[in-house]
């Protein structure tokens, strides 16, 4: 007998989950970002805002429970340590995405004196969403530990969390708005872009200091050498979209589309970099991904499925951002 | 210390287990709506097509609106669904992930997407899409949700009659997809679900319906839909019936102990009655005040009147609890049997005295939810039948419960029963704020383009227009 070759459908696994979480990142991150951002003094803002995501918002949901579920159905073990570490977190975030989901349809089918309350519901069910997914996510990173330094750099994750959503939220809007909310969007987008380079670099060196295997993994040897074009290339980022976002709006809206596409670039870096740092630990330093994997019987039949259907998704996803191409109007039933 | 820990367990188990009963009672609720409501809506697109009467447009308009706030709701609380595995019930996923993950799997990439994707066009496409590629996108949304349900009863249907697997150091591994997927109670179960459905949405639309005709709504799009969702009603209704006992014949022949529960059997015997009442005691393990039909129960289950039913007294420790069974069944029969009596009352009004007496047009207004009743206790009979198992036979439902500590639990299911409380009056108050404003919004519009080619109409209209 030879031995056992490395099992490869766990990496392919692995791969289609993060890039579920990428995109999940990407896409209900922008919607978020937008229900953060509701300006309360500005009836007409806010329905411009909520018409830019109405008919996108719950597709970049499903990429949430697609993520989920590639996590349950590829690596049911590191599922029930990270749920159940996750416990009230995980409650918290899904008040806040149901609160926010509902808020949606209620808001313009409600008595109209209800709408300011529904809209007050869509705000902080998305902001109650974004800070405990991102208290999640450096509770993630600091392996759960029960220690003030995980608590606290959980917290700080939260607040960077929020911000890189509403960021991507106002590049967005600056995309897809005009006029006064454009100008004011790309005021937020600003500040936001700034708090969010803070928290990168931030999360940077703390994950660094939190595990000196990370430390070796990007500063042990030959490949320390790419941490300078990546600096470069965020700190390029940064800067650009900081300058634009200054001259908003350009004469024929020229590069309306810039920050949003930075933002994506900004969340795919930051999104590589933690993958790089905890491959192939599912949990961190605790369980890997080989470990975890469900059975290659049950791996193949999904994959096979995976092949078939994921481009048809990708396929009529673009087909449904297509129709809906363009600055925002009205939605109408 | 030992003694603390195992009732700490305990409560933990009961809380996770009431917590999901809640999530998913909640849950169910809205997708029961929309599997069905999709398919309607689509044929009033049709209709509309085919006749291009605006008043199916108006019908179509006004419940799509109403389907957009139900599927709203059902995305949210599906997502909560998604996360309960891991959170309160991780040993279901380390012992028969293999078979629960694929399944699930199937549902988010082949239905959830498309769902949702072609949702937004189905919604808010309509003035941006050719009416071709709107229709398209009806049929696709309507297809995706079915496809839905088809994954998920798959999956429960396993739980309740596991095939095509083998267990391998406590973990399933999977034999035959095709065994797992048309697993033995699969069909009658999915068949089940469709219709009680479809039931559920045209007395949603026929309550609905007739609470805008007594508020004065005369336009004839409510109209259409009333008679629409009676005829549906009356059609679906004796299919339902008989759906219903192949599916109990199903579970007769595979839970034997459910059937017992459900028709509250104690001792194994021939000639057993038809229990329509009584108060199940499981402390004496008898019934008290039975109210009963002679050999009816054998006759339905075994054609023979003198047919042998086990009864619970074979399946000591390994039988789910009795009163809950016993009664949700007969909630559940008993709502059915008001659906008869309504809708073919109803049918009968309408073709044979072309008119809805008023007192017919209440009875439908209460019993807008009938279906909701229904469906809620025709599931409890069957989950609460499948324990104490969680895969019958397979995994007890008490070994794939959560470590997490109680207190986390108080607090997340307080917080769920919470905004689901909420939820559901906001939604129920809802749907009658649109049905009261569609009655005022819409009427003079429609004396203008409904009242047909009666009187002159299109006068005022074209001068409107002219302007």
């Amino acid at each position: 007998m030879t031995a056992t070759p490395i099992d490869w459908l766990p990496i392919v696994f692995v791969g289609l989950m993060g890039l579920s979480f990428l995109i999940y990142a990407i896409l209900d991150g922008y919607d978020l970002g937008v229900g953060v951002l509701l300006p309360l003094d500005n009836q007409e803002q806010r329905d411009t805002m909520i018409y830019s995501i109405g008919p996108f918002w719950d597709a970049n949901e499903t990429w949430l429970v697609m993520a989920i579920g590639l996590l349950l159905i590829a690596f049911p073990k590191a599922h029930s340590i990270i749920f159940q570490a996750l416990y009230l977190p995980t409650a918290l975030m899904l008040a806040g995405l149901i609160l926010r989901g509902v808020s949606f349809d209620f808001r313009t089918k409600a008595p109209s004196h209800d709408k300011k309350k529904w809209d007050l519901a869509f705000k902080f069910g998305s902001l109650l969403a974004t800070l405990s997914q991102g208290y999640m996510l450096g509770r993630y990173i600091t392996s759960f530990e029960d220690t003030w330094l995980s608590f606290g750099f959980s917290a700080l994750s939260a607040i960077c969390v929020t911000a890189g959503y509403c960021f991507i939220g106002a590049a967005w809007l600056v995309m897809k708005t005009e006029g006064e909310l454009q100008r004011k969007a790309a005021k937020w987008a600003k500040y936001t872009n700034v708090l969010m380079a803070f928290g990168i670099i931030a999360v940077c060196i703390t994950n660094l200091l939190i595990d000196q295997q990370i430390m070796d993994k990007w500063l042990g040897g030959i490949q320390a050498i790419l941490i300078v074009p990546l600096t470069f290339l965020l700190g390029f980022t940064f800067i650009t979209v900081h300058r634009y976002l200054g001259k908003v709006p350009m004469e024929n809206d020229l590069g309306c589309w810039l920050p949003f596409l930075a933002a994506i670039l900004l969340f795919i870096l930051c999104f590589c970099g933690l993958g790089y740092s905890f491959y192939p630990y599912i949990v961190p330093f605790h369980l890997t991904i080989f470990e975890a994997a469900s059975s290659r019987e049950s791996l193949w039949f999904i994959f096979v499925g995976a092949a078939v259907v994921l481009p048809m998704i990708v396929g009529y996803t673009i087909f449904s951002y297509k129709v809906f191409w363009g600055k925002t109007t009205k939605l109408n039933y | 210390m030992l003694d603390a820990s195992v009732i700490a367990n305990d409560t933990s188990f009961m809380l996770s287990r009431i917590q999901f009963a809640a999530n998913i009672s909640f849950h169910i609720l809205f997708p029961t709506i929309n599997i069905a409501l999709c398919w309607v809506l689509l044929f009033f697109k049709i209709r509309f097509n085919q006749t291009q009467d605006d008043s199916w447009l108006r019908v179509y308009r006004f419940w799509v609106r109403i389907f957009a706030l139900t599927f709203g709701i059902g995305v949210v609380s599906g997502i909560t669904m998604s996360f309960q595995f891991g959170t309160n019930w991780p040993g279901y996923m380390e012992t028969v992930g293999n078979i629960a993950g694929p399944l699930l799997g199937y549902e988010v990439m082949t239905a959830f997407f498309l769902e949702a994707s072609f949702l937004s066009i189905m919604l808010f496409g309509m003035d941006r899409v050719s009416n071709r590629v709107h229709t398209i996108a009806t049929v696709l949304v309507s297809f995706g949700t079915t496809l839905s349900a088809f994954w998920i009863l798959s999956l429960n249907s396993w739980m309740h009659t596991p095939a095509g697997f083998e267990m391998i150091d406590g973990v399933a591994h999977v034999t035959s997809w095709l065994e797992v997927i048309f697993n033995p109670s699969m069909p009658y179960r999915f068949m089940h679900m469709l219709l009680a459905s479809g039931l559920t949405t045209a007395f949603l639309i026929s309550g609905i319906s007739a609470y805008r005709l007594i508020k004065g709504d005369n336009k004839k799009s409510v109209k259409q839909a009333l008679n629409f969702s009676v005829v549906l009603a009356a059609v679906l209704i004796p299919i339902q019936i008989f759906v219903g006992d192949l599916h109990g014949l199903n579970t007769f022949k595979n839970q034997p102990a459910k059937i017992a529960a459900m028709e509250g059997v104690w001792d194994t015997e021939t000639h057993v009655p038809l229990l329509l009442f009584a108060l199940p005691d499981e402390e004496t393990r008898e019934n008290h005040f039975e109210v009963k039909v002679p050999n009816m129960a054998s006759i339905i289950l075994t054609h023979d009147s003198a047919g042998e039913i086990q009864g619970l007294n074979s399946f000591v420790d390994k039988h789910p609890p009795v009163a809950p069974v016993f009664f949700s069944f007969r909630i559940m029969i008993g709502v059915g049997v008001l659906m008869l009596l309504f809708s073919w009352f109803a049918t009968y009004q309408y073709v044979i005295k072309k008119r809805y007496p008023t007192w017919l047009l209440k009875a439908g207004v209460a019993m807008t939810f009938s279906g909701w009743f229904a469906t809620l206790a025709g599931w409890y009979v069957t989950e609460i039948g499948r324990q104490p198992y969680l895969v019958t036979g397979v995994l007890s439902t008490k070994d794939a419960v959560t470590t997490t500590p109680p207190e986390n639990i108080v607090m997340s299911l307080t917080l769920y029963l919470v905004i689901y409380s909420f939820l559901l009056i906001a939604y129920i108050r809802t749907l009658f704020v649109m049905a009261n404003r569609a009655v005022i919004l819409e009427q003079s519009n429609a004396t203008l383009t409904e009242s047909g080619s009666s009187i002159e109409p299109q006068v005022p209209l074209t001068e409107e227009g002219a302007k």
